[in-house]
């Protein structure tokens, strides 16, 4: 008897296995954040492109009104894409687009928002990246929209159509 | 004889560790314990991706800041999850990774002594 | 042409397949001798995947695009070198070598056991074709190397250039030779427990197998580590990733094994827990095939991967696990009990000791690497396992193990004593005060590096010892064990002396901190076939006034286009400078990294010793 439970127990312990490992096939093996929708936003001290005194992100946020903060380069190939649909977006009145401008330099930006036009009601600069960090962010672009001092939505990689419209149908 | 051998070995060792002093350096040891996430199978310090500078650069920042490495990782935990930390804490999810090893080492010995050492017929 | 070539005789190799099974069957029912058509049809086999093999090969030479594999990881421009090793760097290739070496490994295996029974034989043939059957269909159906894609392209899109590296063209297929090694162990193990037949003899006719693949496997890592070292960039050597986790479990499998069967060479006992341990140690190849192509785990080592191939290599592995439970709790009687006895102090027990700290260490590493697969489908929680809980749960434990693997080897079998085992005690006094000395030296005021450098120390004396006492006998245990000793050193010590500076500079820059002076003096360009290179020219000046002088690269591979960084390494015997340079992007400033890394060579060199160690007892065995 105690033989034969022996050989059972094992059978269905390697059944188990043979299921996790099965279920794990399903799962994509590239990790991405939780979005922390709902949190507060991050404070932070920051410049404004062009400008040279430091503002405290609470001078740029303000309570009742959505804004969406679009963290770019110029280096980057994907924020070529979502360009456009920023440019459709800043047509709206009901939200500031504000630029976070990711580890670039000034001039190949300015040249960059000259060719593709330029969304952003300010720009701010993140020379470091250490900003983006705050934000939770890890790459370019990555887009954050915002109500009421919270993050309502985040979007890693570039927006396009479908992301574009689920903006404007929260706004 | 063997007196010769082993001063050599000391000479030879203690020789090189002149030139070279330790280097302790809370940010290197953070940053070896953290997961990248732009190129998911290295670490913060191994790797030259974007992320990694900048999270370099900030960790520096924060430890000029004042914080200890515990509250690096939790402020990084908030900011991107568990995930990015190598050394997972010991919580409720991590009970088995860090007991099971130990309890399986404990099960090994105890079978061993039973059927191999303590047995007398 | 090669392509179709190559693709018929794959599938006639698949036939042949299930003649052998269908004339095994026969013979093994009706005959008592061994019907020498099985065996020419094993060679006819193995001709066929030889053939299909070089197809591709000819195929990835030719540059002939109408295959897909080839389009897929080649390129005109690429040296024919890399032609040729791009045929098993891309997974259909790859696993067409695994096959090849499988069915070549079966044929030596007909080959050099001519003295064992027919049952054995025919049994041990027949299980090596369930797997080279479950191999045959992986690669025709899900990862054929011989897709047509038409129209042809006219040109391909290139070989990942961190994989156009001499070290890892050949790491594969030495790597391979021992994974696939174990498969016979498997296949013969199963075979001798279906016919009870686990014997002293048969210990020592699977012994050699256990050398073969254990040698390979050594050496197969040591390429992939030595790789990883200086073509990764980085300049660590193991990173706890999980592709190369998936190597080291069955090493540390194979590795008991092979302390296991010595004792199974003298006498028969501990029989169930070889068996588990053979069935085992080709289940984590398995595994480890499994979790590296199906994509479960992110690593640095990416392999092309698809879940429908994962969920092929999933239920093969089950079913190859199944039949072997199947067999042992079936066939296998549980041995007579009463000899189970052995002495605390004695050789057989030391070897317990071996085991139970191998078993250890490969749960520890086997833990780490699917645990997080096992909590995200449970709580869809992902968390990651690094280098730091490794080091956490394995360190600790090398005390006492290396300790054991001093003394044990200087056990008497059956029943040992402590006569004249005085100068044990003496060393391992010497060992501690020069450990001591030495960390005290070094400014690293840590309980913890003490004991550990000294039980290296420890081993490192006595073996030494043991090659001025005991001349040749038990050489290769001993060179193994010294290898090991030396290598933990080496580790130990290249942690503890390692510099490092990260830093930026411009052409014409230069940093300086107290030790160094690095200067960033100018940039080259080169054209190469495959690339262009930026070489970096850097001057480095320590504080003696020496002068040395680093050209690391950076490489622009056009096929396909990718930017890698080449580490420029000076060795000598005491350390490695090792210089990389990277593009940081949008900046006119390169990020730069200077490392001091000693005794590396002794790493490598250890390594080569402890399966040099194998190697000695393969070659004695045999000249027996």
């Amino acid at each position: 008897m105690k033989s034969k439970i022996f050989p059972l127990f094992l059978l269905i312990f390697f059944l188990i296995i043979f299921f996790i490992f099965f279920k794990s096939l399903q799962n994509s093996n590239i990790y991405v954040p939780k979005s922390n929708i709902d949190k507060d936003i991050p404070n932070f001290n920051v410049k404004k492109a062009g400008k040279n005194n430091i503002i405290n992100s609470d001078e740029i946020f303000k309570n009742d009104k959505f804004y969406l903060m679009n963290i770019w380069s110029s280096w980057c190939i994907p924020c070529r894409d979502e360009h456009p649909f920023l440019m459709i977006l800043s047509r709206n009145k009901n939200i500031e687009i504000i630029g976070l401008n990711y580890k670039d330099n000034s001039e190949n930006a300015k040249i960059f928002l000259k060719e593709m036009g330029n969304p952003y009601n300010i720009i701010l600069l993140d020379n470091e990246g250490t900003i983006s960090i705050e934000w939770g962010a890890y790459g370019v672009p990555e887009t954050f929209l915002i109500y009421n001092k919270k993050i309502i939505k985040k979007i890693v990689g570039p927006i396009d159509e479908k992301v574009l419209l689920e903006i404007e149908e929260l706004i | 004889m063997k007196l010769i051998r082993y001063s050599i070995v000391i000479i030879l060792l203690l020789n090189f560790n002149t030139s070279f002093a330790q280097q302790d350096n809370l940010q290197t040891k953070i940053t070896k314990n953290l997961r990248c996430l732009i190129c998911q199978g290295q670490s913060v310090y191994d790797s030259d991706s974007e992320f990694a500078n900048s999270l370099k650069f900030l960790i520096n920042q924060k430890i000029d800041d004042g914080l200890n490495e515990n509250q690096i990782y939790d402020y990084l935990k908030d900011k991107f999850g568990e995930w990015i930390l190598y050394d997972p804490n010991f919580s409720k999810n991590t009970y088995f990774l860090w007991l099971l090893p130990i309890l399986i080492f404990i099960i090994g010995g105890a079978i061993i002594l039973k059927l191999f050492i303590l047995k007398k017929n | 042409m090669a392509s179709l070539i190559g693709s018929y005789s794959l599938n006639l190799g698949f036939c042949i397949s299930f003649l052998i099974i269908f004339y095994s069957v026969k013979n093994f029912r009706n005959s008592n001798i061994f019907d020498n058509k099985i065996a020419l049809l094993t060679f006819l086999q193995f001709f066929f995947v030889i053939i299909s093999f070089l197809g591709l090969i000819l195929s990835f030479v030719n540059s002939d695009f109408s295959n897909e594999t080839v389009f897929n990881h080649s390129h005109t421009t690429k040296p024919l070198f890399y032609k040729i090793s791009g045929t098993w760097g891309n997974h259909e290739g790859s696993l067409l070598l695994w096959l090849l070496v499988l069915t070549l490994f079966i044929a030596i295996f007909l080959l050099s056991s001519k003295k064992q029974t027919k049952k054995y034989r025919i049994l041990t043939l027949m299980f090596q074709q369930i797997i080279i059957i479950g191999f045959f269909i992986f690669i025709i159906k899900t990862s054929n190397p011989f897709n047509y894609i038409f129209p042809i392209p006219n040109q391909g899109l290139g070989l990942n250039p961190i994989l156009q590296d001499p070290a890892l063209a050949i790491h594969p297929p030495i790597l391979y030779l021992g994974y696939v090694g174990s498969s016979i162990i498997f296949s013969s193990t199963l075979a001798a427990t279906t016919l009870n037949d686990i014997s002293i003899d048969w210990a020592k006719h699977i012994k050699q197998w256990v050398l073969i693949s254990w040698i390979f496997l050594t050496l197969g890592i040591l390429l992939g580590s030595i790789w990883a070292y200086y073509e990764l960039g980085w300049g660590g050597f193991w990173f706890w990733d999980p592709v190369e986790n998936v190597s080291l479990m069955p090493w540390l499998a194979l590795t008991t094994l092979l302390h296991c069967i010595l004792v199974l060479e003298k006498k028969l006992v501990l029989t169930s827990w070889v068996i588990v341990l053979s069935i085992s140690t080709f289940t984590l190849s398995m595994c480890g095939t499994f979790l590296v192509r199906s994509g479960i785990l992110n690593s640095v080592h990416t392999f092309a991967n698809d879940p429908e191939r994962g969920l092929y290599i999933l239920i093969f592995l089950f079913c190859l696990i199944f039949l072997s439970f199947f067999i042992f709790f079936y066939f296998h009687k549980i041995e007579n009990k009463s000899i189970n006895n052995f002495f605390w102090l004695s050789k057989e027990t030391s070897i317990l000791i071996n085991n139970w700290f191998m078993m250890y260490f490969l749960t520890v590493v086997l833990i780490g690497t699917i645990y997080p697969i096992f909590l995200e489908v449970i709580s869809s929680e992902k968390i990651s396992v690094g280098p730091p809980f490794y080091h956490k749960l394995i360190v600790p434990f090398l005390i006492p193990f290396l300790l054991a693997m001093a003394i044990g080897p200087k056990l008497r079998w059956i029943k040992s004593n402590l006569q004249n085992k005085l100068y044990l005690i003496l060393y391992l006094i010497i060992s501690f005060l020069l450990s001591a000395l030495i960390i005290k030296s070094l400014g690293i005021s840590f309980l913890l590096n003490t004991v550990l450098v000294s039980s290296a120390f420890y081993l490192f004396l006595i073996t030494i010892r043991d090659f001025f006492t005991k001349k040749f006998k038990n050489l290769s245990q001993n060179i193994a064990h010294f290898g090991f000793s030396l290598l933990i050193l080496s580790i130990l010590f290249n942690n503890f002396l390692s510099t490092e500076i990260i830093t930026n500079l411009k052409i014409g820059e230069t940093y300086e901190s107290e030790k160094f002076k690095i200067s960033f003096e100018n940039i080259d360009k080169k054209n190469e076939k495959n690339f262009q290179a930026l070489i970096g020219k850097f001057n480095i000046e320590n504080k003696n006034g020496d002068n040395e002088s680093l050209q690391p690269e950076l490489r622009i591979y056009n096929q396909p286009n990718i930017v890698t960084s080449e580490a420029d390494i000076k060795t000598n015997l005491f350390t490695d400078k090792f210089m990389t340079m990277n593009l940081v992007q949008n900046q006119d400033y390169f990020n730069i990294r200077y490392q001091i890394k000693p005794l590396m060579i002794w790493i490598w060199f250890s390594v080569l010793l402890i399966s040099f160690g194998g190697l000695l007892s393969f070659i004695r065995k045999y000249e027996k």
